[in-house]
Order: structure tokens, then C-alpha cells, then sequence
């Protein structure tokens, strides 16, 4: 998150857009570096479960969560650890989840994607798509019941899910309660293996949209640029009482469903083609050629970059793992009502 | 003055929004029209923009409530038949009942079930599923057959910090009535011995506990003193009333109104079996629906769900052996 993002500054100096292009490229590099170190782990073993990688999303992902700010609520799924980071998570955070340290928010209990902090607007995914956006939807609504006003929450998929009845069932919420929502839409062009054309039947999905009533931007995906405008804009329109806005962004998903997947069933013609661009190198050409970020400090910034990860791996790895023994076992908050195992009780 | 179970469910809902600010009701209809059986009657003039008219949706519903909750609220959510709870049961199983374990943010939302068989309601309306969210951990099941327990469970059930499955059995709605609400009550979590006897336990809960009285009744005139216990909540079930009571009689019949495959009463059968098998003079047994869909003409409803009668015919022929 940034102080000043997109949403709150109609026009900005040349400094102050910049200064942001800079923050978000490193919110890009940082997570293709930990989502690279996630997988160098996975293949040695370290992590155990999935690891589900973002390569391809970050730019997307980077706009939604640097445009967001404090206060605000972020439901991130799978390929979103550079909006995740944007939005103010840690890498420790992360790394913990994916290695179960019992010091990470999910202590063990889940892993790898499925992890936040909900009580500071990170939610931690379920694995069932579009499950998350009706509960955006009642932070929000708990807020308007608080009088908290200004603040939005934004929620993450992929054109998958937008088969889903949990789906339509919350952005037709959304838009009924006429809530803060942003639902940003990766059409990443696979769910797993399934190409979109055995998904939906629509030329776009923006063309859903008008059918629910709430605005919708369709964004070139690989383009920093593009993204941080569209997730402002819908960012600033949701925040300022415009309703529920959508966001289709066109892209490719860079590396399989997760890294057990070698994904030969993605069509070359499209690795190829525009959708086929790498958003990080894409950014750094962009940076490159405004004369914000010049070779030697794009390295410079990798060095701090990869630095920054293998402290937080080399802490989490040195953590204990969970302790079978140590855990509660207790799945409800009201501990007097709790059955337990039967085997612990007396008679 | 005299109130319906139905109607101690509108006052105890009338009590939370009245005593806390956190409270909202969700549901379809019960906003201006008060609810498809009037359970939120007036509750909206009396609590503007409180109880909230939601679209059919039910995943919807209960995912708003699981937001709200993680934001300090007590959203009630009505599901206007406990059968179209299984839409939303992927956002209760999955979302409710995981968030407090997976990230020790309590998830206080209650979800009020109208629950169980009446007369010409059919296969989509009847149904009796509180044993399929029990299986789930990270949730409470109350099943009150009560007009006092209606309220007083209802109220604890919005108080608590964990999701609760409040399964109101419809049958009991007008049925059922009390010359007043209760001042005090038994917590959540434990059974009630709700006649007492020597001769044998039956273990029921919600409109079976009056079939079960009933059939009570009916025997006390060949001089059999039957125990009916309550069981009030299924999750936690009180193991240890519904173990003192067999201890007493020696005898156990469970009955419920769910199917017979697993379920409430398989579950006492068990536990009082590993955990009480000395104190059995007989094989327990249970009484449950018929295998099938819920029918819809009255003649096989009623032989459908036990009864006062087919639990007294279960009873006699525990007593015998």
C-alpha cells in the first residue's frame, strides 16, 4: 500500500508517478524472486503440499494492491503474492505459510496460498472459487453498518471461477447492496488445464458487467501501466460510492496451475502472442526507457531483493516445525463447548 | 398472554437487536414482509435497516455473514427452509466452520435452519439436516423443542463466538406454546431430563422430544416409567446426561427425526455403547425416518417420521428383551 496511490491523486507530478512506477516494479521483482525461490523449494522438497506460482500476474496483481490502502480489505487467490506484498504483507509471511512454521498466521494449520490476517483486511483463501467475494462483501456491509465510510475492498480471481454460482451470487450482491467491490478478473486463459472457450461463451467477459449492473474496464494484463490506471480508477469509483466495478484483464498464466504442473497443454501460438508478455521484463523496459531505472539499479535491486528473501527462508527454515502434542485440537472459539476427542473423556 | 415457539424465536431476535448494536438479521423476506413464516415480524419497522432483505443466494448469504462477522458484527441468517441451507453449505462448512481454527478469528454468525417435517411439505421442505453439519467440526448445532428454550437458545446462540446451526423445527412454530418467556435456562450444551423415569431412556431431541413424551404417556398406562431426554443441542451433545439416564434404566432407544444412515442417533448409540456398555441391560436401538425422500400427502408423512405410536411400539419391544 501506498500513501499516495492512484485513487486519491487526479493528477500527478512527475516525481510522485515515478515514485510509484518504481514501488510497484519492486512489488513486481519481489514477487517473481520469492515465487522462483518457492519453487526451487518445492522441488527440493522443503515445501511440503502445492506451491502456486503468480508469473505472468504480477503487474495486475502489483496495481490491485498498491492502489489499495490502510483500511481496506484485500481477498487475494493463488498467482496474487505481488498484490499481496503490495498490499503490506510480509515475506515472512508468506514463507512461513509455505514451510508451516508454527510462527506464521496459519501456524501450520494451512498452507502455501491459504494464508491473511483478517483482522487487518487480509483475507486467507478457501479453495473454492469465488467463495471469498461475499465475504468482501460483508466487511463491507459491516462497515457501512459501523459508519466507517471510505474504504473498499477488493477481491481476486480467475476467469475460471467466474463459472461459479458463489460468483454471480456475490457481485449480483454487490451490486444490489451497492457495495464498495472491485473484482478483478485474470483471464489468464486457463483454469488448470480447461481453455476458456470451454468456460464461458461470451466473446469478454467485461460483457458480463452491464448484466449485474456494475462498471467493468477490460486492461491489457502484461502492461503495468494499463493496470494501475484501471485498478485506480475502479479503486476511486467503488471508494467515492460508484458500486461494485469490474476489472477483465487480458494476460497468460507464465508457468503451470501449480509446480507439479509442466502444463504442455498450453497452446504456443499463445505463448507467443501478446498475451504471452512478460509483465516484469515489460516493466522494467518501461522503467528503463522513462529513465527511472537503469541496468546497474535494476540489479541493485535484485541483489536487495534476493537478499531480503533468503533472510526470511534461512529464519523460517531455522523455526520449529508444528508440535502434534503442543496443538489444541479445538476448532471453536467457545472452549466450554468443545467435544474433543472421545477417547480423552473419562468413564 | 401466551406465545408460540415460533413466536419466542421473533421475541428472542426482537431481544438481540434491542440489546446489541452488533446483531442484524439477513435472509429472504424477512425485511418488510417479516419472513415467510413471520419469525421477523415488524422487525424491520422496529429496527430500520437492521434486517436486510437478501437476493436467492443462499452461498451469498452466508459469506456476507461470515464478512461481517470477521468484522465485529452478529449477523442472524434465515434461511427460509433448512433444505436451501445446502446451497450455502460450502460457505458454512467450508468458510464459517474453518476461519476461527485456521486463523483464531471467531466467526460469531448464527444461521437460523426451519427445519423438519409438516404435513403436505414435500421432499424440498422437510427436511431434517442437523446431523450433516454436526460432522463438521468448528460448528454448534441447537435443536431446542422448547418455546422456552426457542428463546433462550436462540439468544445464546447470537452470543456466542462460534458459528451455530439454530435448527427451528417448523412442525413446532404454532404447535407449541408457553404463558410466558423464561427468566433463566439451561446453557447451551446441556441435555434435559424432560420426564423422568426408571424403565427405560429414550434420547431424543426437537419434535421428536413430544412424540417421545407422548409415547410416554401411553405406556405409563401399562406401568412402564419412561426417561425422555432432551438433548437440546446436538453439537456438543451431553454425553454425560444421556449416560446418568441409561445408568438409571438400562435401557436406550434413540429417536430422530433424520434418515437412519448415521446421523444424531447413531452417534449416542455409540458413544453410550464404548463409553457405557455395562450399564445396558439390552441392546440400544434407535427409530429414525424411513429411507426415503420426505413424502408430501399427510397419510405417508406421518408414517414416514416416527411417531408417539411407532416410538411406543419401539419402546415396548426394548422393554421386553
Amino acid at each position: 500500500m501506498l500513501q499516495t496511490a492512484f485513487d486519491t491523486e487526479p493528477s500527478l507530478d512527475a516525481k510522485e508517478e515515478r515514485d510509484i512506477y518504481l514501488s510497484a516494479f519492486r512489488f513486481m521483482l519481489l514477487a517473481r524472486v520469492l515465487d522462483d525461490k518457492l519453487a526451487a523449494l518445492y522441488r527440493a522438497g522443503k515445501i511440503h503440499g502445492g506451491v502456486f506460482l503468480g508469473r505472468g500476474q504480477e503487474a495486475l496483481s502489483t496495481a490491485v494492491g498498491i492502489s489499495l490502502r490502510e483500511g481496506d480489505v484485500f481477498a487475494p487467490l493463488i498467482r496474487d503474492a505481488a498484490g499481496r506484498l503490495a498490499f503490506g504483507e510480509s515475506v515472512l509471511d508468506s514463507v512461513r505459510t509455505h514451510m508451516g512454521s508454527p510462527h506464521g498466521p496459519m501456524r501450520g494449520r494451512d498452507g502455501n496460498v491459504h494464508r491473511g490476517r483478517p483482522r487487518e483486511g487480509l483475507l486467507p483463501m478457501i479453495s473454492h472459487l469465488g467463495a471469498m467475494i461475499s465475504v468482501v462483501n460483508g466487511i463491507l456491509l459491516a462497515r457501512r453498518f459501523q459508519k466507517k465510510s471510505g474504504t473498499v475492498g477488493a477481491a481476486c480471481i480467475g476467469e475460471g471461477a467466474t463459472s461459479t454460482g458463489a460468483f454471480h451470487e456475490a457481485l449480483n450482491q454487490a451490486a444490489v447492496e451497492k457495495l464498495p467491490l472491485v473484482l478483478v478478473i485474470a483471464d489468464n486463459q486457463y483454469a488448470y488445464s480447461t481453455p476458456k472457450s470451454r468456460q464461458f461463451a461470451c466473446d469478454s467477459l467485461a460483457r458480463k458487467a452491464p448484466g449485474y449492473g456494475v462498471g467493468v474496464q477490460t486492461v491489457d494484463g502484461t502492461d503495468l501501466s494499463e493496470c494501475l490506471k484501471a485498478a485506480g480508477a475502479a479503486i476511486s469509483r467503488a471508494r467515492t460510492g460508484g458500486g461494485p466495478q469490474l476489472i477483465v484483464a487480458n494476460l497468460l498464466r507464465l508457468c503451470g496451475h501449480g509446480e507439479h504442473d509442466v502444463a504442455d497443454y498450453v497452446d504456443p501460438k499463445l505463448m507467443n502472442s501478446s498475451l504471452g508478455r512478460d509483465c516484469v521484463k515489460a516493466a522494467e523496459e518501461f522503467l528503463a526507457r522513462r529513465h527511472w531505472l537503469d541496468a546497474s539499479q535494476a540489479a541493485g535491486l535484485r541483489e536487495d531483493i534476493v537478499h531480503e528473501i533468503e533472510a526470511a527462508v534461512a529464519q523460517a527454515q531455522r523455526e520449529p516445525a508444528p508440535d502434534p502434542f503442543a496443538e489444541e485440537w479445538r476448532a471453536i472459539a467457545s472452549e466450554h463447548l468443545c467435544e474433543g476427542q472421545p477417547e480423552h473423556r473419562r468413564i | 398472554m401466551s406465545l408460540t415457539y415460533l413466536e419466542a424465536i421473533r421475541e428472542a431476535q426482537a431481544r438481540a437487536l434491542r440489546d446489541d448494536p452488533r446483531v442484524f438479521i439477513y435472509g429472504q423476506d424477512v425485511g418488510a414482509f417479516g419472513g415467510a413464516f413471520k419469525a421477523t415480524k415488524n422487525l424491520a419497522v422496529e429496527f430500520p435497516g437492521r434486517v436486510i432483505d437478501s437476493p436467492i443466494s443462499e452461498d451469498a448469504m452466508v459469506g456476507m455473514a461470515v464478512g461481517a462477522a470477521i468484522e465485529g458484527m452478529r449477523p442472524i441468517v434465515e434461511m427460509q427452509f433448512a433444505d436451501f441451507s445446502l446451497v450455502g453449505f460450502n460457505q458454512i462448512v467450508n468458510q464459517a466452520a474453518t476461519l476461527y481454527w485456521r486463523t483464531n478469528v471467531p466467526c460469531p454468525i448464527t444461521v437460523r435452519l426451519p427445519f423438519g417435517g409438516t404435513s403436505g411439505s414435500g421432499p424440498f421442505h422437510s427436511q431434517s439436516i442437523e446431523a450433516i453439519y454436526a460432522h463438521y467440526p468448528g460448528l454448534i448445532v441447537l435443536t431446542p423443542a422448547t418455546v422456552e428454550d426457542a428463546y433462550s437458545m436462540l439468544l445464546e446462540a447470537v452470543a456466542l463466538d462460534d458459528p451455530v446451526i439454530f435448527c427451528e423445527h417448523k412442525f413446532l412454530y404454532y404447535h407449541l406454546k408457553a404463558e410466558k418467556l423464561p427468566d433463566e435456562a439451561l446453557p447451551v450444551g446441556k441435555a434435559r431430563i424432560a420426564r423422568e423415569g426408571r424403565d427405560l431412556t429414550i434420547a431424543t431431541y426437537s419434535a421428536m422430544v413430544h412424540e417421545a413424551i407422548e409415547a410416554a404417556k401411553e405406556l405409563s398406562g401399562d406401568g412402564w416409567e419412561i426417561e425422555v431426554v432432551d438433548l437440546r443441542s446436538v453439537k456438543p451433545l451431553d454425553t454425560d446426561t444421556i449416560v446418568a439416564s441409561v445408568a438409571r434404566t438400562g435401557k436406550l432407544l434413540c429417536v430422530g427425526e433424520a434418515w437412519p444412515w448415521g446421523g444424531v442417533t447413531a452417534e449416542i448409540i455409540s458413544r453410550v455403547t464404548a463409553e457405557g456398555f455395562g450399564l445396558l441391560d439390552a441392546p440400544p436401538q434407535r427409530l429414525n425416518a424411513k429411507e426415503t425422500p420426505v413424502p408430501y400427502h399427510p397419510n405417508l408423512w406421518a408414517a414416514h417420521r416416527p411417531t408417539a405410536r411407532s416410538v411406543a411400539a419401539a419402546a415396548r419391544n426394548l422393554l421386553r428383551q
